[in-house]
């Protein structure tokens, strides 16, 4: 991958900024999703919620079923492969996939490496539940980074720990002294000049999403407020009552999230939200996979 | 910083509105603000009713955007006022907001501007890249393009201001500028300074 091809791969997700990017498992659903206002669609066989009930070993989607949402849209479609699962990876961009999710959400193919992501052309996206994760992907060539969360629950708990988390580590190394900050490398397992451009930018490299257990436009709206640049919807939209509806609610409340009284009318009639799983009701977390 | 238009010296007072409905607006107003530029944000209705000069249509999903202006009542009243002369510069997303005519699309949005743009013109993410190429009457700049549309027809009242390998991907009516390509992702400021020089009249 050249400089320059990554360059554009950090820029395709600048424009994805201030939107919303949904789960989807057919044409009619990445349809539905567009329409809604979805700023991207992640084409998957099962969302998280299903994956999670059906336990199992959860691999990439089939690519004929990928190319099928890829025909019925017109915004970049991303797809998921397991980590560490540089094949998976090289079929995708194959099938010119507009974005990787190297997710914890399937089952994790290395237990020890990532997929060295600067080898390929088309651009990642990484999950991080610290900074530390979330630097060492991208010095793996991670073009954007996600909150892990807790995916397929409509917890939010999760989302907001991992966001709290890394927003809190990078105020404190913006006020570090720069001689501490070759000590914060060494801590962190990741570049110095990575390290130095969190001192010197108070923010990631990259583009960072909020995903995992995001349900409602209150979500959607807590997630931006503590410094998401947009949000990843997975099970929330299609298993709850009223997907048009609450998709286009989450839409309107990630571009107007400090407006109580729009969020409050966004709020109304939705519909019944996913159920829902509590965090200490869980067996696996798939956020512990991937460090 | 040395005065290169007449602009600059009412560059202080000058406030350019970006659309911040979704997308790349940030990257907008730092340019701005790097010219000495105010800038306010649309979200929603009610800031229209803060005074601006110009407005800017940002980079990100044209889907989004279109679909956000009329949930947010905002489309009537932006689209008024474009017609009447608000100069409005349109980059990539925008451009097509912009467009009258969308060939591979069924759907049309604000459509002041009489220009025929394809969407993904070239292609998926892998197609996205940048040159650098002429910009008439501000010489070569850096053009960087991601998964971009670009313009297929024009009408007569519209003036070509860039083209890459024949096809379009700049262009002026009137007080409307229109881009395929993300000047605010570069660093130069040109593209910039030439719609505050619209602005400037």
């Amino acid at each position: 991958m050249s400089n320059k091809r990554y360059e554009l791969n950090k820029n395709l997700a600048q424009m994805l900024k201030g939107g919303v990017i949904m789960d989807v498992t057919t044409p009619e659903q990445a349809k539905i999703a567009e329409e809604a206002g979805a700023c991207a669609v992640m084409a998957l066989e099962r969302i998280p919620a299903d994956i999670r009930a059906a336990g199992g070993v959860s691999r990439m989607s089939d690519p004929k079923m990928i190319q099928g949402i890829q025909k019925a849209v017109s915004i970049p479609v991303m797809a998921k492969c397991r980590i560490g699962h540089f094949a998976e990876a090289q079929i995708l961009q194959a099938i010119e996939i507009d974005y990787i999710d190297e997710s914890e959400v399937l089952s994790p193919a290395d237990d020890k490496y990532h997929i060295d992501k600067t080898k390929f052309d088309v651009p990642f996206v990484c999950g991080a539940k610290d900074l530390g994760e979330a630097l060492r992907r991208i010095n793996e060539g991670a073009s954007m980074i996600r909150t892990k969360g807790e995916p397929g629950t409509g917890d939010v708990v999760q989302a907001v720990r991992h966001m709290r988390l890394m927003q809190s580590e990078i105020r404190r190394i913006t006020s570090m002294s720069e001689d501490e900050l070759f000590d914060k490398s060494k801590e962190l397992a990741v570049p110095y000049e990575l390290v130095r451009y969190v001192h010197e930018n108070g923010k990631l490299p990259v583009v960072n999403f909020a995903a995992g257990g995001i349900a409602t436009p209150a979500d959607a709206a807590l997630m931006m407020q503590l410094g998401a640049e947009g949000v990843f919807v997975g099970s929330g939209i299609f298993k709850s009552g009223n997907p048009r509806k609450r998709a286009a609610a989450i839409v309107q409340a990630v571009t107007n999230y400090k407006d109580a009284a729009l969020l409050a009318k966004l709020s109304e009639n939705l519909g019944e939200a996913m159920v829902g799983i509590n965090e200490n009701e869980i067996e696996i977390l798939m956020a512990e996979r991937g460090k | 910083m040395k005065s290169k238009f007449s602009w600059q010296k009412g560059a202080n007072k000058m406030t350019i509105a970006v659309l911040a409905l979704q997308g790349a607006f940030l990257e907008h107003e730092k340019m701005l603000h790097r010219l000495g530029i105010s800038t306010i944000e649309i979200r929603q209705k009610k800031d229209l009713s803060q005074p601006f000069d110009g407005l800017i249509i940002p980079g990100g999903e044209s889907t989004v955007q279109g679909k956000l202006l009329h949930d947010l009542d905002l489309y009537d009243e932006l689209k008024r006022r474009i017609e009447n002369g608000l100069p409005t510069f349109g980059t990539c997303a925008g451009m097509i907001l912009l467009a009258s005519n969308i060939e591979n699309d069924d759907s049309k949005h604000l459509g002041t501007m009489h220009i025929t743009v394809t969407r993904n013109a070239y292609g998926r993410q892998l197609g996205s890249f940048h040159t650098e190429s002429m910009f008439h009457g501000v010489g070569k700049i850096p053009m960087t393009f991601i998964r971009a549309p670009y313009i297929t027809q024009v009408s007569d009242d519209v003036t070509v201001l860039a083209t890459i390998d024949g096809n379009i991907v700049a262009a002026r009516q009137g007080n409307q500028l229109v881009t395929a390509f993300h000047p605010e992702l570069d660093n130069a400021t040109d593209v910039h300074e030439y719609f505050c020089k619209i602005i400037g009249g």
